[in-house]
């Protein structure tokens, strides 16, 4: 089809209208994007500049670097511990909500409260609760005569600490999320279910589950990238350690790129770092969407 | 001795069956999602009832709960120890900005999206969608990079101008914009209203709710930033709520009562958006999992 005079004028007047938005994504993310792809292949000074051609060298490096590895195996650990259990929960407590009593939003406004909750400010209280002789949480452990880890001091404990705090940071939208998709169920469903024999566990496995499994699945997407993005709970909890033990990918990016001044290496990190993104957002886009049940 | 009788007997005694039955587990329920809401909200009820404790009382074991002798001081100590103050300025200016930034771009890209017809408007739509499989910390080096060379380092623009666009926004709008009736938009034409003006005196005002939506998204998101303003800001008056909060972590002692109040004070502006937005905020979340 070639393009008429009025094709391309209305082109224009599109394009008038979209150009704020457009400038904005060009100069913020489509050129960054283009630039850490090339980044990855340059040696750089500390300032940044690029001095000379390095091929795939970067990447060489990341495939036999040990810390590069246990990174992946600490980002890895971080989304099992985080997300699984972060949706089951968010499910039970979303379930609970979605009853039809008097004043049932105080309680759904208390449960989503931390939707509002910087990542930094749930960190800087769990720092707190995670203290080995000021916080709460290891004096509830002794009630029932369990001695409380070092939290942010052992290596295997420390990952599950920022889990635990990510948790309770995505709580809130995990909840709504399933709420408002179980309020989606027709009632019709579980009066005919009910009429089948359907009770309990039985109804929740058989029918809740399978009705919320667009929402499972979104949250399942959204966390897990929401994980490998995750910076401030590390940051401020344990800054990538104890030896390396919560150094992920994202925190390695800025150990690299901010502290180390290695651009070059930290964007072969970044380029990892957008594919891991990328193909989970085209697994939802069309792997999941297809199998799982709609209405 | 008639039916009648045995039958209201009987369904007296059912009514009584019922009637207690129904309470108690209303109550239970109740009783639940108290215990179970407190537990979800307990870190942020500690957060300030420890606000209002002295470091000396914090230090006893057991670990307090409830302050013996609750005081304002941690407050005033903060605001001598940072300057809170600025950072909240600091904060409602980049996030406003962002705001207004996000809700002009937006709506006049979602405009050219929903009433425009043009080659090529699809390819387009899917350029803006793909920017949120993009994560913006794999391009944050490139992003510093721009920022130390315009000179952007430790000010306002640094912090908004990259983040004055937003595909999810743009969508949430289309998709508003889109229920607006076509005779409007036909009517308008006719009265040889201009485009511009048509979009500022129609479609702006009928689709408020879900303007609303991505204003909250926006500030929220904005607000509750980490990452970049730790990377483009060094000076102390440019820090925003979030680092600014966040220093008094690395300080040589940690005073937790101070830390505390310092959280609550930077907390309270997000919760007061939660509780006045909620429906907005729900809106904004729930769009990308139900299908529309």
């Amino acid at each position: 089809m070639r393009w008429t005079a009025r094709d391309l004028r209305s082109l224009a007047v599109g394009l008038a209208y979209l150009a704020p938005a457009l400038f904005i994504f060009v100069v913020f993310v489509f050129i960054p994007l283009g630039r850490t792809f090339y980044l990855s292949f340059y040696n750089t000074r500390s300032t940044g500049l690029v001095t000379t051609f390095n091929g795939i060298d970067h990447y060489i490096d990341l495939i036999t670097s040990q810390t590069f590895r246990s990174g992946l195996v600490a980002t890895g650990l971080f989304a099992l511990y985080t997300v699984p259990l972060g949706i089951a929960l968010g499910l039970v407590l979303a379930v609970l909500l979605n009853q039809r009593l008097r004043g049932i939003n105080i309680f759904r406004t208390m449960m989503a409260s931390t939707i509002a909750i910087s990542a930094a400010v749930g960190s800087l209280i769990w720092l707190l609760l995670f203290n080995p002789s000021l916080g709460l949480l290891n004096y509830v452990l002794s009630l029932f005569g369990v001695r409380g880890p070092e939290w942010l001091i052992q290596p295997a404990i420390a990952i599950i600490a920022v889990s635990i705090t990510t948790i309770w940071l995505t709580l809130g939208t995990n909840i709504i999320v399933l709420l408002s998709g179980l309020q989606g169920i027709p009632e019709e469903v579980y009066e005919a279910a009910r009429l089948d024999g359907a009770r309990g566990v039985r109804m929740f496995t058989r029918i809740t589950i399978p009705m919320v499994s667009p929402s499972l699945f979104f949250l399942l997407v959204v966390d897990t990238v929401a994980v490998l993005q995750a910076f401030t709970q590390i940051h401020l909890l344990t800054r990538g350690g104890p030896v390396d033990a919560t150094r992920t990918l994202v925190y390695s990016i800025y150990l690299d790129a901010f502290q180390n001044f290695q651009f070059g290496f930290a964007s072969a990190e970044s380029v990892v770092l957008f594919v891991l993104v990328l193909v989970l957002t085209l697994i939802q886009f069309r792997f999941v969407e297809r199998r799982v049940h709609y209405q | 001795m008639s039916a009648t009788t045995v039958q209201g007997t009987r369904a007296v005694a059912l009514q009584r069956q019922r009637r207690p039955a129904l309470p108690v587990r209303k109550v239970g329920s109740y009783v639940l999602l108290a215990v179970v809401a407190i537990l979800v909200a307990f870190p942020l009820l500690l957060a300030l009832s420890y606000s209002f404790m002295s470091e000396s009382e914090i230090a006893t074991f057991p670990p307090p709960v409830l302050p013996m002798h609750p005081s304002l001081d941690n407050y005033q100590k903060v605001l001598g120890a940072i300057p809170i103050g600025r950072y909240l300025l600091n904060s409602f200016i980049v996030s406003t900005a962002v705001v207004i930034g996000q809700l002009v771009t937006a709506s006049l890209a979602a405009y050219a999206f929903s009433f425009l017809v043009f080659r090529g408007r699809q390819v387009l739509f899917f350029l803006f969608l793909s920017t949120l499989m993009i994560p913006w910390e794999a391009t944050i080096i490139p992003n510093y990079m721009t920022i130390r060379t315009l000179g952007w380092l430790d000010t306002y623009q640094g912090l908004a101008v990259p983040f004055m666009a937003t595909a999810f926004g743009t969508f949430l709008l289309r998709q508003a914009f889109m229920q607006i009736p076509r005779e409007l938009w036909d009517a308008a034409r006719i009265d040889g209203s201009t485009t511009l003006r048509f979009l500022r005196d129609v479609v702006v005002p009928l689709s408020r709710p879900a303007l609303g939506t991505v204003a909250i998204y926006g500030f929220l998101s904005t607000y509750n930033q980490y990452f970049w303003p730790l990377l483009i800001t060094n000076e102390t008056l440019m820090r925003t709520t979030q680092v600014g909060i966040a220093q008094l972590r690395f300080e040589e002692s940690l005073r937790w009562g101070l830390v505390m109040a310092g959280v609550i004070m930077v907390a309270v502006p997000t919760l007061a958006l939660l509780v006045l937005g909620q429906r907005q905020l729900i809106r904004g979340l729930t769009a990308g999992a139900v299908k529309g």
